[in-house]
């Protein structure tokens, strides 16, 4: 049996082609993925691992809760507790909405080893359901009528406080003193002044203070740090960070709870220092719209960006501050703004220099928020040499004038539309040159956040950390060295906005520059249009 | 008749390699690349079969999934190439042609992601599943490929 040339020819016609086809296939792909190792072995980063705190052993730690509002359940939940009410609600959710997976990632968190032992809320309604979703037979739980009731009563290892603004430090101040210690929400304090007394109450207290920033378990923000740390960006001159949001919730008119009323409500508690003004259902479930209780968009949001920055950058508190905005999309008898422009001056900051030593030096960081149009402008750090986008995944761009990638864009390997790394922590590898889908994918909020495959809530681990420091002492991420940062900025953008002047800080005397005839906290705390028109109080 | 028989072959054959070429470099490169996943495409599934699609994509079937798809890419690529069990190829080919139509079916009503034109029930994936079909019924494998010399050899054994 013979083959002719014709027949092999014939026959084995398409093995060329198949050796081709897969040459090119395989030359494309090892090339590309060359490339991209070249690129991510110079810019050397360490994607961050979840972090690892020792366990909560020994006796459950007995927590007392005050304040049960919106945030206070959130906050609960993470502590592994979740009213049947909540429950029902995202069980209906779910099956809606098949991609809602709130029940099924809280069923799915780790337990914590606390006990919740009280409850201290001024409102009759949320004190009740507090106690009828959580309070057992084996472990009854006590409705306290005043924090100081709570926190005096022995009976408390440590309080979560997540009440309006202007209880913030004085709550905390008294749980320090009797060495309970704390969990409370941004911001840290209401004013100037209380910043200085909750800083020496931390300081002579044994107990542990942690400030709700939960974003500071973000592993993306981690491993932001170490991109800055290695000089990936070069020197940053610039961040962008926003707030937009563009409906009723986010514009802090929350719903009036039905059995709202003077019996029902401690009205006078829920005053504290504010000025005395008769009950008033819109200022006690809407007061984050109000100097007297709350800080406006300054305490309110640009705390989670600045406290999100210097949790990167380790910047501090800025040189001077200055702000401008007004009450320009929801003129309901608010009297803090809903647009407002901050701009913070770190003139002797640095993220380390590319170039000739002593040219670059110094930043600004720009806050901008309305609460009028909902458009997501990212957050962004620009530096000489590249741009990175900060949110839960990362993305980092050269920059076309760079002096450290010079070389390589010169040589084609960057480009400058193109990322040259791009951070996930759902997927499992950092992905250097993103293509169109995976930004996409990305974009779309697909990528969750995994540690270990399970989507976590970074409350929770924010709230483990506080606690297991309770237990085996350390450090927490955010204690009174942050808190009293970001209190501080925030109280100078509110303090530039109503005065309509920049504010300025001293390093050395750790104090605001005074300005003449004017008392700081005075001015915070001045509600200009007290007076509520009735037909704007729901 | 024969001249149109002919000229039906070389189509075909062209059509065939064609449609090996496309499918194995889509195999290669998936091959090559250890980090590829069919994770976003599935995860993002639409229409009537998202619950299929998505059902894929747990940690225990996505590498399963991964691995079947870069086998079955190939395993249409060099039958379609070589000319050879291409009645084969093109089965698995319009197989997995059909899971990638079902899992981004070009409905109305239902958002297009990353495609690169505008259709309507047709896409190029059922298109190319029906050009599967052609290759199907009308193997070219004796006219040009391996096969020829399958059943080449099969003829000269027997006129020997």
């Amino acid at each position: 049996m013979k083959w002719t040339r014709r027949d092999l020819l014939i026959g084995l016609g398409g093995l060329p082609i198949l050796g081709a086809v897969w040459w090119a296939g395989a030359a494309n792909t090892v090339g590309t993925r060359r490339k991209r190792s070249e690129i991510l072995e110079q810019l050397n980063i360490t994607p961050s691992l979840p972090p690892a705190v020792p366990g909560i052993g020994g006796e459950p730690v007995r927590v007392g809760i005050i304040g049960f509002g919106i945030r206070g359940e959130q906050l609960c939940r993470a502590l592994g507790f979740a009213t049947g009410t909540w429950k029902e609600e995202m069980r209906l959710a779910a099956q809606e909405d098949p991609d809602n997976h709130a029940l099924e990632d809280f069923m799915g968190q780790e337990k914590l080893n606390v006990k919740l032992v009280g409850i201290c809320d001024v409102f009759d309604v949320r004190a009740q359901s507090f106690i009828d979703s959580f309070s057992t037979p084996e472990n009854p739980i006590k409705r306290y009528t005043t924090y100081k009731d709570m926190i005096g009563s022995g009976d408390v290892d440590a309080v979560v406080i997540a009440t309006p603004d202007h209880w913030h430090a004085p709550i905390s101040i008294e749980a320090l003193n009797h060495n309970v210690h704390v969990y409370v929400e941004k911001p840290m304090t209401h004013t100037v002044g209380e910043t200085y007394l909750l800083r020496d109450a931390a300081k002579n207290s044994k107990a542990v203070l942690a400030v709700g920033h939960q974003h500071r378990q973000t592993l993306s923000f981690s491993t932001a740090r170490d991109i800055v740390e290695k000089g990936t960006l070069g020197h940053v001159s610039l961040i962008q960070t926003n707030t937009n949001r563009n409906d009723d919730n986010g514009a802090w008119n929350y719903d009036i709870h039905e059995k709202a009323s003077p019996e029902t409500i401690d009205w006078e508690q829920f005053l504290g220092s504010a000025p005395k003004v008769p009950f008033n259902k819109n200022h006690f479930f809407r007061w984050r719209k109000w100097w007297a209780y709350g800080s406006g968009l300054s305490g309110d949001l640009l705390t989670h960006d600045y406290d999100r920055l210097n949790c990167v950058l380790n910047m501090g508190i800025p040189s001077s501050v200055s702000a401008s905005g007004g009450i320009y999309t929801h003129n309901d008898g608010r009297n803090v703004p809903d647009v407002i422009q901050v701009n913070m001056e770190f003139p002797d900051y640095s993220t380390g220099s590319s170039q000739a030593k002593g040219k670059e030096k110094g930043m600004t960081f720009c806050y901008s928020a309305t609460l009028g149009n909902g458009f997501n402008r990212p957050t962004i750090l620009m530096g000489h040499d590249a741009t990175m986008e900060l949110g839960n995944k990362l993305t980092i761009w050269p920059d076309g004038a760079s002096t450290r990638y010079a070389e390589m864009i010169e040589a084609g390997k960057m480009n400058p539309g193109v990322p040259i790394y791009q951070y996930n922590p759902a997927a499992n590898v950092p992905d250097a040159i993103s293509s169109a889908t995976s930004q996409y994918f990305a974009d779309k909020g697909l990528m969750w956040t995994y540690i270990d495959g399970v989507r976590v809530d970074s409350t929770f681990l924010h709230m483990r950390e506080w606690l297991s420091v309770i237990k085996n002492g350390g450090k927490v991420s955010c204690g009174i060295k942050e808190g009293f940062e970001e209190a501080i900025s925030a109280h100078m953008a509110g303090l530039s906005w109503k005065l309509g002047r920049k504010i300025e800080w001293d390093p050395n005397t750790e104090m605001l520059k005074p300005i003449e005839g004017i008392d700081f906290d005075q001015v915070l705390l001045a509600n200009d249009n007290w007076d509520v028109k009735p037909e704007m109080v729901g | 008749m024969d001249q149109n028989q002919n000229k039906l072959k070389v189509s075909v054959t062209l059509l065939r390699i064609l449609i090996g070429w496309h499918f194995l470099f889509e195999g290669i490169v998936k091959l090559y690349n250890p980090e590829w996943t069919s994770f976003g495409y599935l995860a993002t599934a639409q229409g009537p079969f998202k619950w299929f699609f998505t059902m894929l994509v747990g940690d225990a079937t996505i590498g399963w999934v991964d691995s079947l798809n870069i086998i079955a890419l190939m395993v249409v690529g060099i039958t379609f190439t070589l000319g050879i069990f291409e009645k084969v190829g093109a089965f698995v080919g319009m197989g997995l042609l059909a899971l990638y139509f079902f899992a981004h079916p070009p409905f109305p009503g239902l958002t297009q992601l990353n495609v690169e034109g505008s259709y309507w029930f047709v896409n190029k994936n059922l298109i190319e599943l029906v050009a599967c079909l052609v290759i199907y019924q009308l193997p070219t494998g004796q006219y040009f490929g391996l096969d020829y010399l399958r059943k080449n050899r099969l003829t000269k054994m027997q006129e020997q």
